[in-house]
């Protein structure tokens, strides 16, 4: 590891079984400072077990890490004073009020008593809590309390912001009021390490992600570098009028580069008297040909949108590569 | 060792498991019958016998196994008085303990399987803290309540105890050497023990109830120093109350030693 670099987080083929389950295969990682890493994988991937043994509150069964150039089994003390951790769960007191939870952790992580009613006062203006600071957190809904513990994980200003699925099980709003916080955040010049199995909020928020399944990296590199390695095989659905559906299914089946068309059933386009179609092996930019060629033949389009490429298909599309 | 973090953790515990209502409600009721019922009933139904058969025998027949100066410094009183005070001052010395013990049993349990129980843990573990400063704030958080409801609970039975005393026989008789050896040197220790025990436990059950049931098992051999003296085995004097407490220390030194040494966060993730 030489000592010119400004990697924040380095792992040399860390390793953590639990019986003869291997969580985490072999990890290399190496992380800059500033950067928003994405850790993406699905349940079981090994995200959370990284999370853990990078904070040394989970020790490795071999290979080696460092964080801030510490080792986190012997200096995780010193390494949890510069991270902060959004777990999981919020793993939040019911019985606390939203204040008292904030003021507690501020005086856990050492913010110096005279600042720490000014930090908790501006994290509840941040996080939009202020009306319920002095409410049982037993009362907050699950967005309450992600914003909660969010602020929580902020409170001493850690260098790194460990997000273990900070988005799942939230509404649409809360989604992006977390997205608008992490790029708050990094506009600030931390590093974060994003873990989701949300592809589009990987693609969206990080610099660079790894995917990770069965504890393995399947592949590592910058969002666009993968982009463009991942864009490939993806899905396109059409809506056509439900009189031409067996002419429009032939006819894109010979459009190259199209591998397959599938009818599908859709419920909402049969409400309006029309049908669906899934077009494999097509993408963004095949859209206009396939306009054209429907237009030529005269059949009528409703709709044509690009499918999100779903985790599956990243998984699919690496083990292809 | 970062005592900023070790005080809040502490504070934090025993403050909000002394809110929590099925923490809160043994820690009223059991020092209400405890130290304030028992006397008192005891009190007035020596009182009614005094009254009702008046100072008919003295003290020389009271069983010959009271402390030796006990009898110079009651004589002229009648033996039921006597016998209250014997009451008072040493066959009820042993239930004291019970105070301390199941007060920090009571809030350990809250702190440690209540920690598992709503899923706090994890917050927790991601502090700043060494695995020493962690436990060591645990333990205080429920050494400081049990110590403190165990001296309070000296002191209304001291104000209880005696107004009974003077109701029953005349005198004032608390506080005297060995219910302070007993409420500042054993009662502490005692505390340390529940806790001790009750952690132990914590760290094989999942829920507070079960913690705290069997926590509540270190109760037992109170029991068998309240039958055996009362069956006339042996007699609390300082001495022996002195010893008791360093027993216990001693013990408590042996069980937070072998804490420290085996106790880590990164085994406790293991288990999650
Ligand atoms: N303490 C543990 N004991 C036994 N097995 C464990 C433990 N922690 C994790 N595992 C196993 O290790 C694997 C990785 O778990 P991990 O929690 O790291 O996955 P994850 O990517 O965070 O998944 P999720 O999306 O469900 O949070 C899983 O198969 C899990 O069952
Ligand atoms: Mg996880």
């Amino acid at each position: 590891m030489d000592a010119t670099s400004t990697a924040v987080i380095i792992t040399e083929e860390l390793t953590r079984s639990f019986g003869a389950h291997i969580a985490v295969n072999n990890l290399t990682l190496r992380i800059e400072a500033g950067e928003v890493f994405g850790f993406l994988g699905h349940n079981g991937a090994g995200k959370t077990t990284t999370v853990r043994l990078l904070n040394g509150v989970l020790a490795p069964t071999s290979g080696s890490v460092r964080v801030f150039g510490l080792d986190p089994t012997t200096a995780g003390h010193r390494i949890r004073a510069r991270t902060g951790v959004l777990t999981e769960t919020p793993a939040l007191d019911s019985r606390l009020t939203a204040r008292a939870t904030l003021l507690h952790f501020a005086e856990v992580y050492g913010v110096p008593a005279r600042d720490r009613r000014r930090r908790v006062d501006e994290l509840l203006a941040t996080f939009e809590l202020q009306k319920r600071a002095d409410s049982k957190v037993g009362g907050f809904s699950k967005g309450m309390r992600q914003r909660l513990a969010l602020a929580r994980t902020l409170i001493h200003d850690p260098d790194i912001i460990f997000l273990d699925e900070p988005t799942s099980g939230l509404d649409p709003v809360a989604i992006r009021d977390v997205h608008q916080m992490i790029e708050w955040l990094t506009h600030r010049g931390r590093t974060v390490f994003l873990c989701t199995h949300n592809l589009a909020e990987a693609e969206r928020l990080c610099d660079r992600v790894a995917v990770l399944a069965q504890g393995r990296v399947l592949a590592i590199g910058t969002t666009r570098e993968l982009g463009s390695r991942l864009n490939r095989g993806h899905r396109i659905s059409v809506e056509v009028d439900a009189s031409d559906i067996a002419r429009a299914v032939k006819l894109f089946a010979a459009t190259p580069p199209v591998s397959l068309a599938e009818a599908v059933t859709d419920r909402a386009a049969v409400r309006n008297g029309s049908a669906s179609i899934v077009l494999h092996g097509v993408s963004r930019p095949d859209i206009p040909q396939i306009i054209q060629t429907a237009t030529e033949q005269g059949i009528k389009l409703y709709r044509v949108q690009p499918e999100e490429p779903s985790l599956e298909d990243v998984y699919f599309a690496l083990q292809e590569l | 060792m970062n005592w900023g973090a070790v005080w809040a953790i502490a504070r934090k515990d025993a403050m909000v498991a002394l809110r929590t209502r099925a923490v809160v409600l043994p820690l009223i009721i059991v020092p209400l019958v405890l130290m304030v019922g028992v006397p008192v009933l005891v009190g007035l139904i020596s009182g009614m016998a005094t009254h009702i058969d008046a100072p008919s025998s003295d003290m020389t027949e009271l069983t010959n196994a009271l402390p030796p100066d006990f009898g110079e410094q009651y004589a002229g009183l009648t033996e039921v008085q006597a016998g209250y005070i014997y009451f008072i001052l040493y066959l009820f010395a042993p239930m004291y303990l019970v105070l301390p013990l199941m007060a920090s049993s009571v809030v350990a349990a809250d702190s440690f399987a209540g920690e598992k129980e709503r899923k706090t843990l994890e917050a927790l573990v991601y502090t700043p803290t060494t695995d020493r400063e962690l436990l060591l704030a645990k333990i205080l958080g429920g050494w400081i309540p049990g110590s403190l409801v165990g001296l309070v609970g000296f002191i209304v039975y001291a104000i209880v105890a005696d107004i009974m005393t003077l109701y029953v026989a005349g005198r004032i008789v608390l506080p005297n050497p060995l219910w302070l050896l007993l409420a500042f040197w054993v009662g502490p220790a005692a505390a340390a023990l529940g806790l001790g025990v009750t952690v132990i436990a914590s760290s094989r059950v999942n829920t507070f109830q079960e913690a705290y049931q069997i926590g509540s098992l270190i109760v037992l051999p109170i029991v068998l120093l309240v039958v055996g003296q009362a069956a006339g085995a042996f007699i609390l004097s300082n001495w022996l109350v002195a010893l008791m407490g360093l027993v216990l220390w001693i013990i408590n030194a042996i069980i937070f030693a072998i804490a420290t040494a085996t106790f880590r966060r990164t085994a406790l993730m293991a288990r999650l």
